[in-house]
């Protein structure tokens, strides 16, 4: 029992200095942001960062629970994609709005179970098989409104993707809000019931869970479908904001997504990472790609951010080693000659 | 394991407790300095201060205005918007404001609209913009009015959710004599088609019906098709082909877009084509000089998009210095075009369509 608890206390620690460091790179931003513009820490800018920000942030969160037990969903994006098509065509064809959610909610739910079972099931790399969905289900979109454009969503809803929480000044997104409900609970899922523990355990080694008695293959499935219930709402959320359902919608954020997860320390192999660090990651990253758009960069070209913040959290974790390696390699051939280490040959 | 729970649940709560804190803080540091206000009341002072200013017409100066086309990079909305050709930034630099253009890279919606909140994000006090559809953009630009930001449309309109709509020639008058330079070409005889931009276009589909209604007139003229370009080059390319393929009696073309009708004239420009299958629309006198020197195009109609985004440029200065609110009747001045009044629908209409043709394209560099 003290063992693990100097388990837990190591991985604390260990984890408490990255988030540190993520603290200070959020700080930085928020600092370098307002020096940068006058505009930066105004309400009007923090709602249209959150409106930017909110669907990506959303999607963050079942990501990170999927990362930690040591797998990858890359059709994210594409289930956004594909729920977002089939509330335009459901929309189109005069459904309900009510009855539209329920099936929007059932259709991410599925698109996860195929991803889990093929996983779990079949045994395939997640890696693999969310690639694959990833251009299956962004056909499925294409096929289900083809070029059409459906943007005429009543206004009650579409109030919610441009319009601020009540009680806020209109300078919280419904999306922020939504995110920071599903990043407490997912927080306290994660960090604080057996079930998280269990997420944990299988993402460090699937097979010592599995000795432990934890239903590896079973929680797997629960969490890719978890993942594509959450992209389904970020869909809907998605239409209401740009009014707009297009086969396209929503395009390569899988990739911002995974950026965040890598940025906020969880382990790419597994069984690392914290709630706070994800929450820390998403201001960082949405914080500075607000500070180049207000300074006038090119708005298409701010993927460089996620492209470098994407080598930098794999890069610096692992920089120390790099560099204690470092001088070995331009260490005089002499010292690996046959006399020295004789062992060697 | 109850205590662990216990002291999780213990680190949640002030988490709440501090966002919801945040949250607060925010919405009431908005509220002692309102953001949307704040450039405004920096501008107003600015005005103040130098009285000049305001005896010379009473505008505001210092305004962010941000003039969004359909798209970037598209020649045609550089010449409306920039300051070079005498476009929207031309006006606002000479009023003493700050315009810049912004948009997406695709004539889309959904590269629009977060082009359109970015400009809301960087403090704009005005926005001049043209559709890419006339529904999607709305909540969006409410959203914007709503936080007291002028919203004007040029070019493609968006009806429901704009203070003023910059019209650059009659919607009847386009599609009507688009039609009547064709039908005195053909001898008022044979099949023509149509090669429009985007499917959804406010602008295009409103000139399309007057086409159609015009060609009630020529009983001797049908219309087989109506194909869509969106815009660009190679597409639109691609459909006239498939329109000459399919319809091999087909005598005229009508293309109402500048990307268009350029597409369409480099492939009637063969010998197989040209003379027997004729070509109008609006197209810019730079892309079209080559093709009516070489008779592939006798005639072709546009406004002088430079003045369009001038127009547009000065109907958004005023309107957000509270001179004119849009409503019909209003009368205002914009520089060098002259007086204008606010027509039926909060519209300002540009003038009639121009007529370019051999005679006089060489005197236009546009």
């Amino acid at each position: 029992m003290s063992n693990v608890a100097e388990l837990l206390r190591g991985a604390m620690s260990r984890a408490a200095r990255w988030e540190t460091g993520l603290a200070v790179v959020v700080v930085a931003v928020i600092i370098a942001g307002a020096q940068t513009s006058p505009q930066f820490l105004t309400g009007n800018n923090m709602f249209n960062l959150g409106l930017s920000n909110g669907e990506i942030a959303i999607m963050v969160l079942p990501m990170t629970l999927i990362v930690i037990s040591g797998e990858i969903d890359l059709s994210v994006a594409s289930i956004l994609g594909m729920a977002s098509a089939l509330l335009g065509v459901l929309w189109s064809h005069g459904w309900p709005m009510p009855a539209i959610f329920v099936v929007v909610a059932i259709v991410g739910l599925a698109a996860g179970a195929v991803n889990g079972l093929l996983v779990t099931r079949l045994g395939l790399p997640s890696l693999a098989v969310t690639i694959g969905t990833l251009a299956l289900y962004r056909g499925i979109a294409t096929i289900l409104l083809g070029p059409n454009t459906v943007a005429n969503f009543p206004a009650t809803y579409t109030d919610l993707g441009v319009n601020g929480v009540p009680g806020t000044g209109d300078n919280m997104t419904y999306s922020t809000l939504i995110f920071l409900v599903l990043a407490i609970i997912f927080g306290v899922v994660l960090h604080a019931t057996p079930f998280g523990r269990s997420i944990f355990a299988m993402g460090a080694s699937a097979d010592a869970a599995r000795f432990a008695g934890i239903r590896v293959k079973r929680i797997k499935t629960i969490l890719f479908m978890l993942s594509g219930l959450v992209c389904s709402l970020a869909g809907v959320l998605y239409t209401f904001r740009l009014n707009t359902a297009v086969q396209n919608n929503g395009l390569g954020l899988e990739l911002d997504v995974v950026a965040i997860v890598l940025l906020a320390g969880v382990s790419i192999f597994g069984g690392k990472g914290t709630m706070i660090g994800v929450v820390l990651a998403v201001l960082a990253f949405a914080g500075l790609q607000n500070a180049l758009l207000l300074t006038n960069f090119n708005q298409e070209a701010t993927g460089i951010v996620t492209g470098a913040l994407l080598l930098a959290s794999v890069f610096v974790p692992n920089a120390a080693r790099w560099l204690r390696y470092l001088p070995q390699k331009f260490r005089p051939r002499k010292v690996r000659s046959p006399d020295i280490h004789p062992q060697e040959i | 394991m109850n205590l662990r729970r216990a002291s999780w649940l213990a680190l949640a709560i002030p988490l709440t407790v501090a966002l919801a804190a945040c949250s607060s803080s925010s919405s009431s540091s908005s509220s002692s300095t309102p953001a949307t206000s704040a450039p405004a009341t920096s501008a107003s002072a600015q005005a103040s201060t130098s009285s000049s200013a305001a005896a010379g017409g009473g505008l505001k100066t210092g305004l962010n205005v941000y003039v969004i086309p359909k798209q970037l990079g598209q020649a045609y909305f550089t010449t409306s918007d920039s300051a070079n050709s005498g476009g929207a930034i031309a006006a606002l630099q000479a009023l003493g404001e700050t315009g810049s253009e912004t948009s997406g890279t695709a004539a889309t919606p959904a590269a629009q609209i977060p082009a359109i909140q970015a400009a809301i994000s960087k403090g704009a006090n005005a926005l001049i913009v043209s559709a890419t559809d006339p529904t999607a953009l709305c909540p969006t630009l409410e959203s914007a009015m709503k936080r007291g930001i002028t919203v004007v449309t040029y070019d493609s309109d968006a009806p429901t959710c704009r203070s003023l709509f910059i019209n650059q020639a009659a919607t009847q008058a386009i599609g009507a004599s688009e039609v009547d330079i064709l039908a005195k070409e053909l001898n008022d005889t044979g099949q023509i088609a149509i090669v429009s931009a985007a499917a959804s276009a406010t602008n295009q589909n409103a000139w399309i019906g007057y086409m159609k209604q015009e060609l009630k007139k020529y009983p001797k003229m049908s219309l087989v098709s109506t194909v869509y370009g969106n815009d660009d080059a190679t597409v639109s390319t691609q459909v006239t082909q498939g329109l000459l393929q399919q319809y091999p009696n087909l005598k005229g073309i009508i293309s109402p877009t500048t990307v268009g009708i350029a597409a369409a004239a480099a492939v009637l420009d063969t010998p197989k084509y040209r003379g027997k299958v004729l070509l109008t629309g609006l197209g810019t006198p730079d892309s079209m000089k080559k093709f009516v020197s070489d008779g592939t195009v006798k005639e072709f109609e546009l406004w002088n998009p430079a003045d369009l985004g001038y127009l547009a440029g000065y109907a958004a200065v005023e309107l957000a210095s509270g001179k004119i609110t849009g409503a019909q009747g209003q009368t205002f001045t914009a520089g060098k075009l002259g007086s204008f009044t606010i027509g039926a629908d909060n519209t300002v209409l540009l003038g009639p369509p121009f007529v370019f043709n051999a005679s006089n394209i060489g005197k236009f560099d546009f």
